[in-house]
């Protein structure tokens, strides 16, 4: 099977153009974009993928030791980027998608030209100067809370989101399955994301870089953002006027501004 | 949807919780009254927490069920916290990465197990629904959520939540132990094959103007079978052959099974005459074995002779099934060796013995009881019929007049057709003397 249908790939916008590939972080899917991929995709090629575990991914092509670590994503990204053909993107990582994003362009930087860092955290643990603004045990009561959530997602979501990934239009039933993952595979997301460390990755960074951060955001807290760009030897800061950890959501205008002036300043 | 001021007063009037003769209630003067009281009361003292939030999460109004169940004064809470900063840090997580965003997106969410934490330091387990209301445009203006103590649902879904991670433990275990002995088994028919090998010979020796042919079906992968046969020289022009079948499978078996093969052929170079080299077995399994665990074997010892035309061959039978003769006229027929007995349980046994003359065309058969004893289906339908002495001779009379290779090719298919009703090890060993070429005189 093809790494379009593993991960769900759509392409929507001009065939020409800058390519950028929105991608989400934990706990939802790619339907976290719908506020802001339509705006994208009037001035760029926009490519909307979900990761493997989440979403309407294949499912089957899951397993813990490739997504239990955040190279595993990365592997896909660069897989999707070989079978686009389309030249050098501009990467939007939002949450722990910035730092899988991070890990391709250092592996294969020749397919980026640039990185949207949107609300990213290179270890979201504090550790020693550093405030990452959580404690191991904090995360491992998020895995509590996701586990409280399992018997609700049995039952009532598996049927949904095993059902049938070919059906083309987003009903009722996906709006029901958005950000509900098999607890298992949340899990192991889970672990992947709160417990790495990629602090020491920054400065492999060799493309041009742009971090987006929220004015106020508990999961990437202030701090956090201009960290990130002072590791990355060529990024910029802007910080939106949104609150919370889901600008694209809360805050899509000036999401979609911050994302246009990177695309339209690298060329 | 109206209430009428008759449908109240109905209502009222009916009875439940109306009832005058009980003095902690007061009937409402009316209905009016009832429907503001009401609603302001039920939204305060409701058995759920009401909340609601402005789109960036702040509160804007709270219930007194729910200022109680968290020990917070409202000024605390309203215009100062978001509904976020009620939750466990945990919870605070999964409402930034989960439920924020499903609210944006389908303007809702449906009975999401979370935490609050009470002002004295406790957490409350608590059941959450949201629906977003919308202003002009679509825009989000409030969210209204529902909040219900879930203390008692909690520990029954801790519960089985336990219950469920202890299953998948032991499935996963299961799971390992059953990949382990996958992996006990090939190593173990590993070994079994390669015991197999050494206790076969690896080729036969026939004289020359005698064919010979073998085959080995091997039953079980994990057991070694207790079948053994060998064709050898000996000095002055003559041959030994044998066939047997020792009692028994597995590693013990195969104990014996080798000793047998070893001492019929040491013992045929001793003294080579056929009754003296079962003799002879008969002491060594006596002596190996006069424990409590006795072993012994059914076999067919031979000694080939050159004849004029042909061989001459002197047989000692020992408890064995009787070797089948195919003739160059195309019969096919048993000799009798009735009155052996088997090898290794009596002190001083009787052997049958005979002398077969092989001419050109003839072929001789030794099998061990796998093959008559295969299940087939019986004329009758009977399930557990077995396959017998007389169709194995009317079958390879069929065959007859034939050569050893041919004839053991053609009962190795017979076995192959047998499949799964083929249950034991089988040995065959054919001896045959080929026709001489038809001289061209003219």
């Amino acid at each position: 099977m093809g790494v379009f249908t593993k991960n769900h790939v759509m392409v929507t916008g001009g065939q020409a153009g800058p390519t950028v590939m929105l991608s989400h972080g934990f706990g939802c899917d790619q339907n976290l974009w719908r506020l802001v991929a339509p705006a994208l995709a009037e001035r760029f090629r926009v490519v909307l993928f979900d990761h493997v575990g989440s979403g309407r991914s294949d499912l089957s092509a899951w397993n813990p030791d490739r997504y239990g670590r955040l190279e595993g994503y990365a592997e896909d990204v660069l897989e999707i980027c070989r079978e686009l053909d389309a030249g050098p993107v501009v990467f939007v990582g939002h949450s722990v998608s910035a730092m899988i994003g991070a890990l391709a362009a250092i592996a294969e930087p020749e397919r980026f030209e640039g990185l949207v860092l949107l609300v990213p955290s290179p270890c979201y643990i504090d550790d020693g100067d550093y405030r990452g603004g959580f404690s191991r045990e904090d995360i491992d009561e998020l895995l509590e809370t996701l586990d409280g959530n399992y018997l609700g997602w049995s039952s009532a979501m598996a049927p949904v989101i095993m059902g049938n990934p070919d059906r083309p239009e987003l009903g009722e039933e996906l709006e029901d399955s958005f950000c509900r993952t098999d607890p298992n595979i949340a899990r192991v997301f889970a672990r992947a994301t709160f417990l790495s460390d990629n602090r020491a990755d920054l400065p492999q960074v060799k493309v041009p870089a742009v971090v987006l951060e929220c004015s106020q955001d508990v999961i990437a807290p202030t701090g956090v953002g201009a960290f990130v760009r002072d590791q990355i030897p060529d990024a910029g800061l802007v910080t939106l006027d949104a609150v919370g950890h889901c600008p694209q959501l809360s805050a899509p205008e000036a999401t979609v501004q911050a994302i246009s002036d990177f695309v339209t300043g690298l060329r | 949807m109206t209430f009428t001021s008759g449908h109240v007063h109905d209502a009222a009037s009916s009875g439940e919780g109306f009832d005058e003769g009980n003095p902690g209630f007061t009937v409402p003067e009316t209905a009016a009254d009832l429907l503001d009281d009401n609603a302001e009361d039920l939204y305060d003292n409701a058995p759920c927490g009401y909340l609601s939030t402005y789109p960036d999460g702040q509160i804007a109004k709270v219930n007194k069920t729910l200022l109680g169940w968290l020990g917070r004064a409202r000024e605390d809470l309203v215009g100062r916290l978001r509904f976020a900063d009620l939750l466990t840090v945990g919870g605070k997580l999964y409402h930034e990465t989960h439920l924020a965003p499903m609210l944006a997106v389908q303007g809702r969410l449906d009975g999401v197990a979370l935490e609050l934490r009470t002002a004295d330091g406790g957490r409350l387990p608590v059941l959450v629904s949201s629906t977003v209301k919308y202003g002009r445009g679509g825009r989000p203006l409030l969210i209204r959520t529902t909040i219900f103590d879930a203390t008692s649902r909690h520990s029954y879904e801790r519960e089985l939540l336990r219950v469920q991670r202890e299953a998948e433990k032991a499935r996963a275990e299961a799971e390992q132990a059953r990949a382990l002995a996958e992996v006990e088994r090939a190593r173990l028919q590993r070994v079994v094959t390669t015991l197999q090998r050494t206790l076969l010979p690896p080729t036969l020796s026939a004289p020359e103007g005698m064919e010979v042919s073998a085959y080995y079906h091997v039953a079980s992968a994990d057991q070694v079978g207790g079948d053994f046969y060998d064709v050898f020289p000996l000095s002055e022009g003559r041959w030994g052959f044998f066939l047997g079948d020792v009692c028994g499978k597995g590693a013990d078996a195969a104990a014996v099974t080798s000793l047998v093969r070893y001492t019929l052929r040491a013992a045929a170079v001793y003294d080579p005459d056929p009754v003296a080299v079962l003799n002879n077995l008969n002491i060594v399994l006596n002596h190996e074995y006069n424990g409590d665990d006795p072993r012994f074997c059914t076999v067919v010892f031979g000694i080939i002779t050159p004849a004029s035309s042909g061989f001459t061959l002197g047989l000692a039978v020992g408890g064995h099934l009787d070797p089948l003769l195919l003739r160059a006229d195309g019969t096919a027929d048993y000799i009798s060796t009735r009155g052996g007995l088997i090898v290794g349980v009596f002190p001083d046994p009787h052997f049958a013995t005979t002398t077969v003359h092989l001419a050109p065309g003839d072929a001789l058969l030794l099998y061990t009881d796998g093959l008559v004893e295969a299940r087939v289906d019986g004329a009758d339908g009977e399930s557990d019929a077995r396959y017998g002495d007389a169709a194995l001779r009317d079958h390879t009379a069929t065959l007859a007049p034939t050569t050893a290779s041919d004839l053991v090719e053609g009962l190795t298919g017979l076995l192959t057709r047998f499949g799964d009703g083929l249950d034991d090890d089988t040995a065959l060993l054919a001896l045959s003397v080929p026709t001489p070429p038809e001289r061209d005189d003219q």
